[in-house]
């Protein structure tokens, strides 16, 4: 714990206009919209266009957090975006974004924790406002996964949609209720094999072959990833729970990574939740990795959902494997 | 209750199948119509149930109701 405390100050996000149904992706590979909706609980996800990039949707989302936080841009003291599909491998996505905003002065980087990137965003931006170096540091999560998708897997291509979401977090004043009341990341990367984008690293360049063998693409082995998803989300959460001394009956909102209804379900049922209070948007939007919980913390304010002073449980999972939890009064 | 009612229970309430249909030999995919995420989620309530870990490489040796009762009557006996 450092000398000040950090708050969410507002959420803003942003989906590509265009929208594509089950009932599309029936006629793209050997699918059904029973299949997709009972596995998943997808319904529709929003895809961009060809001259679309990560910081496009990055921008839109950040001017919303950015509008709605009342913080001036010459306020902002640092970017962290949280991405796997940034625009380029570098510079970064964070970098660009700086410059489409017109900041100049700070910094700004990216992080790489598959569809934990945003946890893990607001874990670092925590520390510098809670010791006092930022004021106001704005936090990004935005996935373009659509680009870098085997469309000719069908256990994967269904899942995936775009968007980005933002959050400005502010130093939080003596009088204010909103504040992060403890964040908890962690890793294990002994099984990093089972969600990997194989190639066009060091690891495995670019090359005629690894295009031809789709290593560009997301592979997953959905049902590890399913079981190891239930167990660390829950297992952060609780441990959040468990050094705060804050209940399962006193949190108003968990806001889960939205990767699979059937996940979701699982540990709303583990954590002795109901659903009632679980925030589930993945039927509009699929899985956009490490935009889901910004973009579904967004929506539900907008909403009128998720109130100021409300406790909120954010928790999320990806690649890495890495995984992570925040527990805050919004 | 002992090892096989607590596996009968389970996999009636997660698949939503009959007592009748719960049979030894009865294969959780083939017979009682379970996906592949039923499956993962079947060992995880056993898991939570008994309070064990049951590791990935041992999925596949629990294919039928028969073989669940088996396995975890030799985990925990």
């Amino acid at each position: 714990m450092g000398n000040y405390y950090a708050k969410f100050s507002a959420f803003g996000s942003h989906a590509p206009a265009k929208i594509l149904t089950n009932q599309d992706l029936e006629k793209m590979v050997d699918t059904s919209d029973e299949w997709i909706r009972t596995r998943t609980g997808m319904v529709e996800r929003h895809i961009v266009s060809p001259e679309e990039a990560a910081s496009d949707l990055a921008y839109q989302a950040a001017i919303n957090a950015i509008e709605a936080s009342k913080v001036k841009y010459k306020e902002i003291d640092a970017i962290i975006v949280a991405t796997i599909s940034g625009d380029h491998p570098f510079p970064s996505t964070a970098c660009i974004l700086q410059k489409r905003l017109g900041l100049k002065g700070i910094p700004a980087f990216d992080v790489s924790a598959g569809c934990t990137g945003f946890i893990y965003a607001c874990d670092i931006a925590k520390q510098y406002v809670e010791n006092g170096a930022a004021m106001n540091i704005l936090v990004v999560g935005v996935e373009v996964l659509t680009k870098i998708t085997n469309w000719t897997d069908r256990n994967t291509c269904v899942l995936f949609g775009d968007a980005a979401g933002a959050a400005v977090m502010s130093r939080a004043k003596a009088t204010d209720i909103s504040r992060i009341i403890d964040t908890k990341i962690d890793a294990d990367g002994s099984q990093g094999e089972y969600l990997i984008q194989a190639a066009g690293g060091s690891r495995l360049p670019a090359s005629h072959e690894t295009v031809d063998a789709n290593q560009h693409t997301v592979y997953m082995e959905g049902n590890r990833i399913f079981k190891n998803a239930v167990k660390s989300m829950y297992a952060s959460s609780e441990e959040l729970m468990r050094r705060n001394h804050v209940s399962s009956a006193d949190i108003d909102w968990i806001v889960p990574h939205q990767a699979n209804l059937r996940i979701i379900e699982s540990l709303a049922e583990k954590m002795k939740v109901p659903m009632s209070k679980v925030i589930v948007n993945i039927h509009k939007y699929g899985n956009t990795s490490s935009a889901t919980v910004p973009l579904a913390v967004d929506e539900a304010v907008r909403a009128k959902k998720i109130r100021r002073g409300d406790i909120l449980l954010l928790t999320s999972f990806g690649a890495g494997l890495t995984w992570g939890s925040i527990l805050a009064r919004y | 209750m002992d090892i096989e009612a607590k596996v009968k229970q389970i996999v009636m309430d997660k698949l939503g199948v009959e007592e009748a249909q719960i049979v030894p030999e009865a294969n959780f995919i083939e017979d009682l119509r379970a996906d592949s995420l039923d499956t993962v989620e079947l060992v995880m309530a056993f898991e939570d149930e008994f309070g064990l870990t049951i590791p990935d490489e041992d999925q596949d040796k629990l294919r039928t109701v028969g073989q669940a009762i088996d396995y975890l009557k030799g985990k925990l006996g």
